[in-house]
């Protein structure tokens, strides 16, 4: 009966959020879907529009692209939104600006609406689309992130990424309706620049709790 | 630099200025601000709405040549579309046929069956038409419109529609234009109908395309009132010949002559057809819409501490949306045609303008001084932000430039649109938004005004008016029910989960909601798709119901149309009606003039349908569905999308059948359709069904909603809200539930009642076995917390002879605990305790008698107390020391004090045993002589104790005299004294050996504890929360226990200290004087002296890690290191004082004079969400566990569930809740909380959270 310590007690679900390694889980698991999500739905945008009015089809043009690129895009999309948090916290220079989902969503938004502009907008050349889609991405960088360290990792990761669709193209194992510059679209670091941003951006707001558990623990202990 | 400084200063005094200006004239300047928004909108009228609706253009056959494709100039209005070849050209050849003279014979199959028999002769005759002039031969076959095969979804289609040849569309496909198929069809209808689309459908049906006008008006059912019977063969051609059609044209006319058509023939119409929305576009848009939408949530979430937030929202949005509207308005005005699709563009202009500027603009006029004139906290708010909003204006305006710079006309457009909508979203913001805030500012030091009135006379008035809504958290919204958990599921707080879904679908009215939003977009839908349908369905009305109308409708019920129809041979009186094309011939048809003659004599028998040709006729096809042609072409695979058909001027044909047609044609299957209903009953028919279609669906309904109340009836139990206690404690206006009729059955928590104190509680005080309260009248009690009995009272002697000292109370669910260690004592104290009341034969005491085994653990003490020997109660009750109002006593309590007779009783000396103890109580508390220890001074009974703190065995009472008494809690005798003060102690702390004093005089002094036995109080008992159990006594009475003053700190504060609290060998102090102090335990070293609120402190918290959260009169809270005394964290969050501060691993609650009740995070001083509380009550808070909060209400003790803000139990203290709030609340370590409530104390159990400790 001389049991009435006063244990720290949590609920079952905090303590389950508190858990590291289910919340790197969940994390990954809410990143994987936000990408798969985005994937689908950015392959739609540049879906052209020539489709009969009644397509007997309209589910199968969601997914008219190979099966294999939207789960690609998720994962690519969880180990983005993973390492952004984690390279700032080994950097040792945490993430301070615009730290709001309001900022966020924006961020999202714009990152859509980049994608829109490159599928709808007439262009003259490419060149003027490439580098439009340049300054914007930059320009969303600007706006929602200002730090080096995601400036650095973004055009690491475009570049790998663009690197990696190169090989695939050049393997035959994915192709496009109109390469433009040797084999690839021109445009297509600065979509993934643009992307990888988001993607960090939404890493680190959703760290951001785990962070306040941990310093809150922390902090208790 | 300098420049930038300056031109800073200068944008800082100029918005200064500006926000004097706004928050001066409020109502001129958002009169100006909606003038402009509206003059700004003003040309938008002349944009087209949008929309996906066919568009126009009618242009002469006469002169018709096919347009070419490259504009040609200036066209007059041609629109841009108009280039080109259509895609087909459509020839509708609209036949109208009846039965004439109708006949009593015939029956009511005949109405079609002939006539559209005919179709096929007409078909024929068509595709036999061969004109034939100098440049060759042209046919049908050559000029229409090849089609191929179906697409291979419409297999079911295959056998209606032409494939692989014309397309010519006519009722004959249904009978794949073989007359010989008609003719031995048994059931026409039935064939018509088996193609019809099961279900609701929005688009174009098959029957729409074969009969080519609406169901409604093709006549072709067994209860047309008319008899006409009305279809279109349509012919769609691919290449337009003139000279064919109209010899096609006078062919038909000539063989079916239409006398008293008068239709134009001389327009053709040409539609052209916008972009279909498929699901392709449809998903990125929404996905778009989905992304704004939560934009703004989030955005407009972080709008706090203003009067309004929906107000202050949708003024945010509408600010954004209208700076929209401007921009585009704008734009236009100046010559700038949108050519973007605005849906799709609206989003990232939305996003791009931003809401972040109205946000800063809010934070930062709510942070300024509340005490500020609002005048002044608009103006201080927007200079503060200024230059960071111009900054951001102007970045975004640079990035727009460049964006303009791009070159690219449809970036071009759309950085266009953005920069006119930045400024005048500017615009807004500065004269809109500000004025709007300014307002609301207003408004809310009004409505502060209002409230803190009532709250400082100490009497909280019931807020008049409803009660605001609970602000949203984050998670789910609160629910309005109180959620009743299962004992142990009470601990993890967790229900299952299909239990949360339909709670939480019942919370919010999930389905309800759904169906009502369905059912609106629904009929959006029809109301949209079929506009031209739902325009004819109303003329249609219109005209059936006017007079005039009847007479250009055909078939009417004798006795009332006969008259105007047939009022003579000779003049034709139909003339005269508008509707009718006025057949004034004087050559009428032979058939019309033999119908005629039928007609007139027999009056009333036999009807003659009238075949009439309106305007409406004309263009028949525009009652169609916009989506009729769409559909007819999208079943060969041809998108219509941004092309455009060409309507030629209908062919009308006339065709008249006689009843012996009719007849010879007839199936031998018609006949058995039930005769004709008589002719005075004509119109019945469709009005019986109808009444027969309500009174089924009255029947249906009524029999639904029994069903319903005995399905409800079985499976609900039938006592909701009627078990436990009585229903009518529970009628308070406020209590949550009620809102829904629902309340929820009691659970197994019930409060225990302690009752004994005669008067209010005043002080309460625990250790987590042990609790000890005072009451007003000085009497001191210590309960065991386990099974709630009393331990002790002192004074001994009872004030009052009826004072039930030792009772308790008891509700169910009670009985299990208690019964531990037997004692051997039971036996003989049980029948004893009835025994005791000699004098007055007092009532036998109820626990008495039945269970003796509940009480063998703990010793008897009823003898002890409920005797009656003193029946005078003790005299000299001085309670009338001037208090401060931040201490524990109310007006009301002092009133009630001084209206009391004061008790005469001992002034005395010791607590002299008037009634000897019996035996068997001395057995049980042990030997307690000798009573009066050396250095054992005088109880001192006439000064009121104001603090009160308990640790181990003893308890420290600080008095409204300055003295300091140390009471032995188990057997209830006054260890030590000390009178080296003189000033009331206000706050008592009691750490490890240690008191500090806070005095009314604003001076702390420490003590010290000594206890002469190695074995002391110190070593034994661990820190305060670990607790041993009372039967092991600490210290055995022969200790000798003193207590000196090692310091005193004369001038801790300039005014009254109003809290101290210890913990983690530190003592803080708040006061008045505005300021917190930080001692040392040990050394009473002052070490920090924490200044930042602006006015007196009233709450304190502070535990073992070092937290330190202050609460202050200003609403502010602030959060402290304490190792190094600087301020973490500042926040307003209260209108009003600062009540009670509590503070988890992670969160702080604080809660307000504004019975607001905010939760915190600790780390970053956001808040998470608020709860408004009923009005009075929320002083008193606790924490059970991490995410279980504990709230004190009006009678009753309240659960939250801390991570999601929701409401899990209300638990009732008594039978008379009423009046009474909880206003302390301690939480004990066993998982059960103590408030007191009056006179008494409750005891509430958190059950499960008792098992989970154990």
């Amino acid at each position: 009966m001389a049991s009435t310590a006063t244990t720290p007690s949590r609920g079952p679900y905090i303590a389950v959020i508190t858990n590291r390694n289910t919340n790197l889980g969940i994390r990954g698991f809410m990143l994987f879907s936000i990408g798969v999500f985005l994937a689908l739905v950015l392959n739609l945008l540049q879906v052209q529009r020539n489709v009969t009015l009644f397509p007997p089809d309209v589910i199968s043009s969601i997914f008219s692209s190979a099966w294999w690129v939207p789960p690609c895009c998720g994962t690519a999309s969880a180990m983005i939104g993973l390492l952004y948090p984690c390279i700032d916290s080994r950097l040792g220079e945490p993430h301070k600006f615009k730290r709001e989902w309001s900022s966020v969503m924006r961020c999202v938004a714009v990152f859509v609406g980049i994608n829109h502009a490159s599928a709808k907008v007439d262009f003259a050349n490419n060149v003027q689309l490439s580098l439009t889609l340049a300054a914007l991405s930059i320009g969303l960088w600007w706006t929602f992130d200002r730090s080096r360290s995601g400036f650095g990792l973004g055009v690491v990761i475009a570049l790998l990424a663009t690197l990696s669709t190169q090989l695939l193209v050049y393997n035959g194992v994915f192709q496009y309706t109109s390469p433009d510059f040797l084999y690839i679209r021109s445009w297509l670091p600065c979509i993934f620049f643009a992307g990888v941003i988001t993607m960090g951006n939404i890493g680190r707001q959703l760290a951001l709790y785990e962070c306040k558990r941990m310093s809150g623990k922390t902090h208790q202990d | 630099m300098t420049v930038r400084e300056r031109l800073r200063e200068k944008i800082s005094a100029a918005f200064y200025r500006h926000g004097l200006l706004c928050a001066s004239y409020p109502v001129p300047i958002i009169l100006f601000t909606s003038a402009s928004i509206l003059a700004c909108c003003y040309p938008l009228l002349r944009l087209p709405l949008p929309g996906t609706g066919p568009v126009e253009f009618t242009t002469r056959v006469r002169d018709y040549t096919v347009p070419s494709h490259e504009p040609q100039g200036d066209l007059g209005e041609q629109p841009d579309w108009y280039r080109g070849p259509p895609v087909a050209y459509i020839q509708p050849v609209l036949v109208k046929a009846a039965v004439s003279p109708w006949d009593s014979t015939l029956v009511p199959v005949d109405v079609f069956r002939s006539p559209l028999g005919r179709v096929f002769s007409l078909l024929e005759e068509i595709r036999n038409h061969v004109h034939d002039d100098g440049s060759g031969i042209r046919s049908l076959e050559a000029l229409c419109l090849q089609v191929t095969d179906l697409l291979p979804g419409l297999r079911r289609m295959q056998r209606v529609l032409p494939e692989h040849g014309c397309l010519l569309v006519s009722p004959g496909n249904y009978w794949q234009n073989q007359r010989e198929l008609f003719d031995s069809d048994p059931d026409l209808l039935k064939t018509v109908h088996q193609h019809e689309p099961k279900g609701l459908h929005t688009s174009a049906t098959l029957r729409d395309l074969l009969f080519g006008v609406p169901v409604k008006h093709t006549g072709v059912s067994l209860y047309s009132r008319k008899r006409v019977v009305t279809y279109t063969i349509t012919m769609v051609l691919g290449s337009y010949d003139a000279r064919f059609l109209s010899s096609l044209r006078a062919r038909l006319r000539q063989l079916h002559p239409s006398v008293n058509c008068s239709l134009r023939e001389d327009h053709m119409v040409h539609v052209h057809f916008k972009e279909e929305i498929g699901m392709a576009e449809l998903i990125p848009l929404v996905t778009t819409y989905i992304i704004l939408f939560a934009y703004i949530y989030f955005s407009t979430r972080k709008i706090d501490m203003v009067k309004s937030k929906w107000g202050l929202a949708l003024a945010a949005v509408v600010t954004v949306l209208s700076s929209l509207l401007m921009s585009v308005g704008l734009c236009t005005l100046f010559g700038l045609t949108p050519t973007l699709n605005g849906g799709e563009i609206f989003p990232y202009l939305v996003v791009v303008i931003g809401l972040e500027n109205v946000l800063v603009l809010t934070k930062s006029v709510v942070s300024t001084p509340v005490d500020l004139e609002v005048k002044l906290r608009i103006a201080q708010g927007l200079s503060n932000e200024s230059w960071s909003i111009m900054k951001n204006m102007a970045t975004e305006l640079c990035i727009i430039l460049i964006g303009y710079f791009t070159l690219v006309p449809a970036i071009q457009e759309f950085c266009l649109f953005a920069v006119v909508g930045l400024v005048s979203d500017f615009f807004l913001q500065m004269f809109f938004f500000t004025t709007v805030l300014s307002i609301d500012i207003r408004r809310m030091e009004l409505a502060d005004l209002n409230r803190r009135l009532p709250a400082e006379a100490g009497m909280p008035l019931p807020k008049p008016g409803p009660l605001r809504p609970r602000e949203a958290p984050p998670p789910p919204r609160p629910s309005p029910h109180t959620i009743t958990l299962q004992t142990p599921a009470f601990r993890n707080l967790r229900l299952p989960k299909r239990l949360r879904v339909v709670y939480f679908l019942a919370r919010t009215r999930l389905a309800q909601r759904f169906i009502m939003v369905g059912t609106v977009i629904w009929i959006g839908i029809l109301a949209y798709t079929d506009p031209a349908g739902l325009r004819t369905y109303l003329a249609a009305q219109v005209s059936e119901q006017s007079p005039l109308g009847d007479g250009g409708a055909g078939g009417l019920p004798p006795h009332l149309g006969v008259a105007p129809v047939f009022p003579g041979p000779g003049g034709d009186p139909v003339g005269t009606l508008s509707v009718l094309p006025a057949p004034a011939e004087p050559t009428p048809l032979p058939e019309n003039q033999s119908q005629g003659h039928h007609g007139a004599p027999g009056e009333g028998v036999p009807l003659v349908p009238q075949i009439s040709w309106g305007a409406e006729d004309e263009e028949g096809w525009r009652r169609l569905s916009f989506r009729h042609w769409p559909s007819l072409f999208s079943y060969y695979n041809i998108t219509l999308a941004k092309r455009y058909i060409s309507i030629l001027p209908v062919i009308p044909i006339t065709l008249h059948l006689s009843p012996r047609e009719a007849i010879e044609t007839r199936h031998p299957q018609d006949t058995r359709h039930p005769p004709p209903p008589s002719l005075k009953t004509n119109d019945l028919p469709a009005d019986l069904t109808l009444y027969k279609v309500a009174a089924l669906g009255l029947a249906a309904g009524v029999l639904l909603v029994l069903l319903l109340f005995c399905l409800y009836r079985v499976l609900c139990s039938r006592n909701y809200g009627q078990n436990g206690v009585a229903h009518g404690r529970r009628r308070r206006g406020d209590l949550p539930c009620d809102d829904y009729g629902y309340s929820p059955p009691i659970s197994e928590i019930s409060p225990l009642l302690l009752c004994g104190h005669s008067m209010d509680i005043e002080c309460l005080a625990s250790d987590g076995m042990l609790l000890a309260s005072c009451c007003l009248a000085g009497q001191i009690r210590v309960w065991d917390t386990q099974t709630g009995d009393c331990l002790t009272v002192i004074p001994k002697h009872g004030l009052r002879r009826s004072s039930s000292s030792g009772c308790w109370e008891q509700r169910d669910g009670w009985d299990a605990v208690g019964v531990a260690e037997p004692e051997n004592l039971g036996g003989g104290t049980e029948p004893g305790g009835g025994v005791f009341d000699e004098g007055e034969g007092y009532p036998l005491r109820r626990r008495t008698t039945p269970r003796p085994a509940l009480f063998e653990n703990q010793p008897d003490l009823t003898p002890l107390i409920d005797t009656n020997f003193d029946s005078q109660p003790p005299s000299h009750l001085l309670l009338t020391p001037p208090r401060d109002g931040f201490d524990f006593g109310g007006l009301v309590e002092k009133a009630y004090l001084e209206h009391e007779p004061p008790s005469p009783g001992l002034t005395a000396s010791y607590p002299s045993p008037l009634s000897g103890p019996p035996p068997q109580r001395r057995r049980s508390l042990g030997y307690i002589q000798p009573p009066a220890p050396q250095g054992q001074e005088t109880p001192d009974w006439e000064s009121a104790v104001w603090a009160m703190e308990l640790r181990g065995n003893l308890i420290a009472a600080g008095r409204s005299n300055g003295k300091l008494e140390l009471w032995d809690a188990v057997e209830g005798s006054l260890r030590c004294s000390n009178e080296d003060g003189v000033s009331g102690i206000t706050a008592l702390a009691f750490l490890n050996n240690r008191i500090v004093a806070a005095r009314l005089d604003g001076s702390l002094d420490f003590f010290t504890v000594d206890i002469n036995k190695p074995l002391g109080l110190l070593q034994y008992r661990g820190p305060p929360g670990r607790s041993n159990m009372p039967p092991s006594p600490c210290y055995s009475s022969e200790d000798v226990i003193s207590c000196q003053l090692t310091r005193s700190v004369q001038c801790a504060h300039q005014k009254p200290i109003t809290v101290l609290r210890a913990a983690a060998g530190r003592v803080v102090t708040g006061s008045q004087d505005h300021t917190v102090r930080v001692y040392r335990l040990e050394d009473s070293c002052c070490l920090f002296t924490l200044q930042g609120h602006s006015g007196g402190i009233t709450a304190i918290y502070i535990d073992q890690t070092m937290v330190l959260a202050s609460g202050g009169q200003d609403g502010a809270i602030c959060l402290w290191d304490v190792l190094t005394g600087s301020r973490v964290s500042h926040v307003y969050g209260h209108r009003g004082d600062v009540t009670s501060l509590v503070c988890t691993t992670s969160c702080v609650i604080s809660s307000g004079l504004d019975d607001l009740i905010c939760i915190w995070d600790r780390s970053t001083g956001i808040k998470l969400y608020s709860i408004q509380q009923e009005v009075g009550c929320g002083a008193s808070l606790g924490v059970i566990s991490e995410s279980l909060l504990v709230t004190g209400g009006q009678g009753c003790v309240s659960f939250w569930d801390l991570n999601f803000g929701d409401l899990l139990q209300t638990v009732y203290l008594g039978q008379s809740s009423d009046g009474q709030g909880v206003r302390q609340l301690v939480v004990l370590n066993n998982a059960a909380i103590v408030c007191d409530f009056g006179s008494e104390l409750s005891l509430v159990y958190v059950p499960s959270v008792l098992e989970k400790l154990d």
